[in-house]
């Protein structure tokens, strides 16, 4: 693939970025959110159409209008999300779409279920093929996926994180299985978070950022520290640039503990998070995506329960079971989906401004439209919300100006703690600082603010003290004197996987 | 996005409305008089009423099958109060128990449905669709399917008793309309249901209690169809358990799909469900009017139901 | 229906078969030859009506027009019975086609949600309907063997003389009671038969169930999906149809009023045999004894009535069918939230 572009409304998701794997090759591809490795992806398997740019396949030049048509040319999609049918039984999801046929059209069930047998066999999966999908746990049903791919004689595997739900153990089938195909001659393009497992399988590494290819290097010429460096853009021993960000101040008037999480586990992606946040203060949480930060803010919130830990809030143990509770004793949260999550599209500003804080706007049971429009106006002026008027739509505002209208949904309510993920995320620069600065005057008013990022120049200027999560797991605390972008990096990719297995001198082939 | 789209799903029901009345002024003969109007609004009524509470449904992204059959309830139910049946009991107080106990228990039959919807997260259109069923089975039962003849005019007054010169039943309706009107539009319980459909996890992340909403729009669906049970036993004087409320549930989502009521959720119009029956109603008589067969009304309103939705598909694309 | 997904539907046959043993012991003449033929020959066309619906619901649709397209289906059957078994048969078969196929248009093509599309639909079928009786049942012609289709017993002209005579024995009884089979039980069995083979082993049946199980990756898969739904729908249409024409055949009266709550009992009998309503898994025999179950519920309760031991009235048999529809909604429910947790 070379110089494609894509950009979707105007904005660009791909700008002149590249990518090739050789036959038989594991390329891993990397880089944070937004970096545009779906858009890639989609292009190549046909489910976007690039706005230009060359793509060559299997010597000749290529374009999938469909993904199905892609499959038939030997392009094959696994994405996180298995698109299998679980009702179905495993051996039909390997041959749907192509189904085995004797006489009159009807399905040959015994070739059905031998074929898909022998094809998972291949690959050491033995199970009752005739069972449903969705009796076998996730690992299983990738490699049915797999299987699938396999069986529709594919020249390059996509996998779009398919570790990201696996225990350890299903790891290691996956990896086997992946080497297996390259065995077989199969291309594999491995996308993942995961260190380790790339170092484990992955010949070469493809390295995006901001839409286009930054870097493509064998994957033993490159340590993680340099792999997280380049995925962020950052230099290894760049000091941080003052003034990169609008977190004016600093510590100011830090109070007592206000927010205290221990061993906060959720299902496979976090295990053990641990972060406190004190009154008046900006606590980042840092770590790579499905390092398992979002998942621990919406535990605190109650907006997914925990399986286990404490939270104590305001000096009280708590255990909420919906976020109305969490609300109700002084938290805000704003979700880094302000679409999906955030915003109420076809509501007015006002409407979602006061969503939360509703409940109390009322007289005698009726919404005092007064006190709404007092207390909205009052936040459009403070915040510079830039819109037609409190009666607008929300969704016709700028992504920034949303953002501030889901800050002020939770200033009105006057919270001691506001989780806000990736607040500027999708924001142009202007609001971005104009955010900024104001979550660092909320803060010195005394608002504790627990604050997820990718971006590591708002981590480590805004934020107060910094807790670092990898693999689900609170693995460094760094407090705001002489932290570096590197102190951070440095967490994020280290792995003690890897000192034991070069203690143990086990070579994996690459 | 196609604009006309967009104008006619935000102004093309009164388009229509206006549109009808002027067509029939020119051409049905005796149009202009009280009789008409009164004839069409009684036709309207019980179906405004239902339809309020099923645009409350509708506007959290639910629906609500079930609002015939606890029709049917209410209305098998209300006689036995005050002909006596079940105890000797003053007129008024059998006429008040008659109409409140009814209407209440068609509420609680509301609150089994909201029940289903959030304690279990059945689709609404499979939770409703058992008391759809078993709904007016228990009418039928409780009445073993005889039909209740009786001559109450202190009663039946709630539909057919008028108050300057407007049938009691049309002041009723316009009496919910004006209410539900307000409750959706100036109360947080309305933009609170309006939040829930247009995002539920939204609503819930921004403390919304997205379950008591649900359990109350309908809730507030069965008490709308206890009432309209009643009215229809009052103007018939008599109640059949096996034809009260029959096919009302079509009727009712017909006039808020018409209406401009977005059946995805997040947005609701109780005038417009109001105009939307109207609407409807006013094709048929239309066409009656006009010497076409009723049944013929039939195929037109499928077709109106059909473009409306179709309509707001257009819209949201 | 293969392997695992057989469990539901086996509940059901169990029920039927207890239910089946408590009528034969607690009522005289409940397996009579007359009483079984009449239980048959009425439900034959619910049970056809509920095929179709399993059809439609396996794809996460659903069809509440299958009541008055029945209802249409009679009319132009009666209306044509009068040109021959034949004319009457597809007349009545193409209107429910053809009805189905307006359906399928609706939601494939206009991708408007099912139950709104079969609702309008439901409305137009009946105005035709009662636009082409004229607002009265039509009387079927009995001079060319048209309401055979619902009165006669296909088998019946191979029926030896012996089998009804003194000495028929218990041979004789199962050779009668298989001769005396009535006809429209014979064309539900046929179509249930059909249609179990299309499900299990035809890849059209696999793709309606794979497109009702995850039609997002059914489409990534490459699978026809919008044309399985298309057929889902002609093929609810054309069930409604032919019980439309039993309708007729049966009553001798093509009726525009009939087939009310039809769509219910069709429902609940697809629900009750073990179909998923949110689509993708199900039976096509526990369909069968799903309609069969609501069947029996109802003749019981007529016996326990003739009995006179309690008076149970007819109506209880809508409470009950909401009620075994409650239970089976409620235990998916349970099930799909725990695979969620």
């Amino acid at each position: 693939m070379q110089a494609i572009s894509k950009s979707f409304g105007g904005i660009p998701a791909l700008s002149e970025a590249s990518l090739e794997v050789m036959p038989a090759e594991i390329m891993a591809l990397v880089g944070q959110n937004g970096a545009g490795k779906s858009t890639m992806i989609k292009i190549l398997n046909g489910a976007y159409v690039r706005d230009s740019g060359t793509i060559e396949f299997d010597g000749g030049p290529w374009t999938a209008g469909s993904p199905q048509q892609a499959q038939r040319a030997g392009i094959s999609t696994i994405f996180q999300e298995i698109n299998l049918i679980g009702y179905r039984s495993v051996a039909e999801n390997i041959f749907l779409g192509r189904e085995p046929r004797r006489a009159f059209g009807l399905l040959d069930w015994k070739k059905i279920n031998d074929e898909a047998a022998a094809l998972l066999a291949r690959f050491d999966v033995r199970v009752d093929v005739r069972a449903p999908l969705e009796h076998f746990s996730t690992a299983i049903q990738q490699m049915v996926a797999i299987a699938r791919a396999v069986s529709f004689a594919a020249k390059l595997v996509i996998m779009d994180e398919p570790t990201s739900s696996l225990d350890e153990a299903e790891v290691d089938v996956l990896l086997r299985t992946v080497r297996q195909l390259k065995a077989e001659g199969v291309s594999v393009l491995f996308v993942s978070h995961k260190f380790d497992e790339l170092y484990a399988v992955c010949d070469r590494v493809t390295i995006m950022r901001d839409g286009k290819t930054v870097a493509v290097t064998p994957m033993s010429d490159i340590s993680k520290l340099q792999l997280v460096a380049s995925m962020l853009g950052r230099e290894l021993d760049e000091v941080a640039k003052k003034g990169a960000t609008a977190f004016k101040g600093g510590t100011g008037n830090v109070g007592g503990e206000l927010l205290a999480a221990k061993g906060i586990a959720i299902g496979h992606l976090v295990r053990d998070a641990n972060l406190d946040v004190r009154r008046g203060e900006i606590v980042g949480l840092a770590g790579l995506l499905g390092s398992g930060r979002t998942e621990t803010a919406r535990a605190i919130f109650a907006a997914d329960q925990r399986a286990a830990g404490d939270v104590t809030f305001d000096g009280a143990a708590t255990r909420f079971k919906t976020p109305a509770e969490a609300i109700a004793a002084g938290m805000g949260y704003c979700s880094e989906d302000r679409k999906s999550q955030g915003i109420i599209p076809g509501m007015s500003v006002a409407e979602n401004l006061t969503l939360a804080l509703m409940p109390a706007l009322t007289r005698s049971g009726l919404l005092d439209e007064a006190k709404q429009r007092e207390v909205v106006e009052r936040f459009i002026k403070e915040i510079g919300i830039k819109c037609a008027g409190p009666n607008q739509k929300i969704r016709e505002l700028s992504g920034g100006n949303q953002q501030k209208v889901l800050l002020a949904r939770w200033l009105c309510m006057n919270p001691k703690l506001l989780i806000l993920d990736e607040p500027t995320r999708g924001i142009d620069v202007g609001a971005k600082a104009e955010i900024q600065s104001l979550i660092r005057r909320l803060a010195s008013d005394g608002l504790g603010v627990l604050m997820i990022s990718s971006e590591l120049e708002e981590i480590v200027e805004g934020a107060d003290r910094v807790f670092v999560l990898r693999e689900g797991r609170t693995v460094a605390e760094f407090d705001h004197e002489n932290l570096t972008e590197g102190d951070i990096m440095r967490a994020m990719a280290h792995d003690d996987a890897e000192d034991r297995r070069q203690a143990e001198g086990a070579s994996t082939s690459a | 996005m196609p604009d006309r789209a967009v104008f006619f799903q935000r102004y093309g029901v009164g388009l229509a409305l206006v549109l009808l009345i002027i067509f029939n002024l020119a051409v049905t003969p005796n149009f202009a008089t009280s009789q008409t109007l009164a004839v069409n609004l009684t036709q309207v009524c019980t179906i405004v009423i239902v339809g309020v509470g099923m645009t409350l449904v509708i506007a959290t992204g639910g629906i609500d099958l079930s609002v015939g059959s606890l029709m049917a309830i209410a209305g098998a139910l209300s006689p036995m109060f005050f002909t006596g049946e079940l105890f000797a009991a003053p007129l008024y107080v059998g006429i008040a128990l008659g109409i409140v106990v009814p209407i209440i228990i068609a509420g609680v039959f509301g609150l089994f449905n909201g029940w289903l919807v959030t304690k279990f997260s059945i689709q609404p259109i499979i939770a409703t669709l058992v008391l759809f069923i078993a709904g007016r089975g228990i009418a039928q039962v409780s009445t073993n399917g005889d039909l209740q003849v009786f001559k109450v005019p202190e009663f039946q007054a709630i539909a057919i008793g008028r108050v300057l010169g407007v049938p009691f039943q049309v002041w009723i309706m316009l009496v919910i309309v004006a209410v539900a009107a307000f409750i959706l539009h100036r109360t947080v319980f309305g933009k609170q249901v309006l939040a829930v459909g247009g995002n539920e996890a939204a609503a819930r992340l921004a403390g919304v209690p997205v379950t008591r909403i649900k359990f109350l729009v309908y809730a507030i669906s069965g008490l709308c169809s206890g009432v309209a049970g009643l009215i229809v036993i009052a103007m018939n004087s008599a109640a059949d358990a096996n034809l009260i409320g029959l096919g009302m549930e079509l009727d009712a989502i017909a006039a808020v799909v018409v209406g401009g009521t977005l059946l995805s959720g997040g947005r609701a119009t109780i005038v417009g469900t109001l105009l939307g029956a109207l609407v409807i109603q006013l094709v048929r008589y239309t066409l009656l009017a006009n010497g076409v067969p009723d049944p013929a009304a039939l195929v037109v309103k499928a077709g109106l139901i059909v473009l409306a939705v179709w309509l707001q598909r257009q819209e949201q694309n | 229906m293969r392997g695992w997904g057989i469990s539901p539907s086996m509940a059901v046959v169990a029920v039927l078969i207890v239910l089946t043993l408590l009528g034969a012991w607690r009522y005289d003449g409940f397996l009579s030859e007359y009483n079984v033929q009449s239980v048959l020959r009425y439900n034959s066309m619910f049970a056809l009506v509920a095929l179709g619906m399993c059809f439609v619901i396996m794809t996460g649709g659903i069809d509440l027009s299958v009541g008055s397209v029945a209802a249409f289906s009679s009319v132009v059957a009666a209306h044509l019975s009068g040109y021959g078994l034949l004319a009457g048969l597809l007349g009545g078969l193409g209107a429910g086609l053809l009805a189905g196929t307006l359906n399928a248009v609706i939601v494939t093509r206009l991708k408007i949600l099912p139950f709104i599309a079969t609702l309008a639909t439901m409305l137009a079928a009946s105005g035709t309907a009662l636009l082409l009786a004229n607002n009265q049942s039509v009387s079927v012609s009995y001079e060319t063997g048209f309401v055979d289709l619902g009165q006669g017993d296909l088998l019946s002209f191979m029926r030896p003389e012996w089998v009804d005579g003194d000495n028929a024995g218990v041979l004789g009884g199962i050779l009668g009671f298989i001769l005396s089979f009535p006809t429209p039980a014979f064309i539900a069995l046929a179509a249930y038969i059909v249609a179990g083979i299309v499900i299990g082993h035809t890849a059209f049946g696999r793709h309606i169930l794979a497109s009702g199980g995850g039609t997002e990756a059914s489409r990534l898969m490459g699978l026809p999906v919008d044309r399985a739904i298309f057929f889902a729908y002609v093929i609810s249409g054309g069930t409604a149809g032919m019980a439309g024409v039993i309708l007729a055949a049966q009553f001798g009266a093509g009726q525009p009023i009939e087939g009310i709550g039809w769509e219910l009992f069709a429902i609940a009998s697809v629900v009750v045999g073990g179909t998923l309503l949110t689509g993708g898994k199900g039976s096509i025999g526990g369909t069968l004894a799903g309609a069969l179950l609501l069947g029996i519920i109802f003749t019981i309760l007529n016996f326990e009535n003739g009995m006179g031991w309690i008076s149970l009235s007819a109506y209880w048999q809508s409470v009950v069918r909401g009620a075994f529809l409650f239970v089976v909604v409620v235990l998916q429910a349970k099930l799909s939230l725990r695979q969620e947790a």
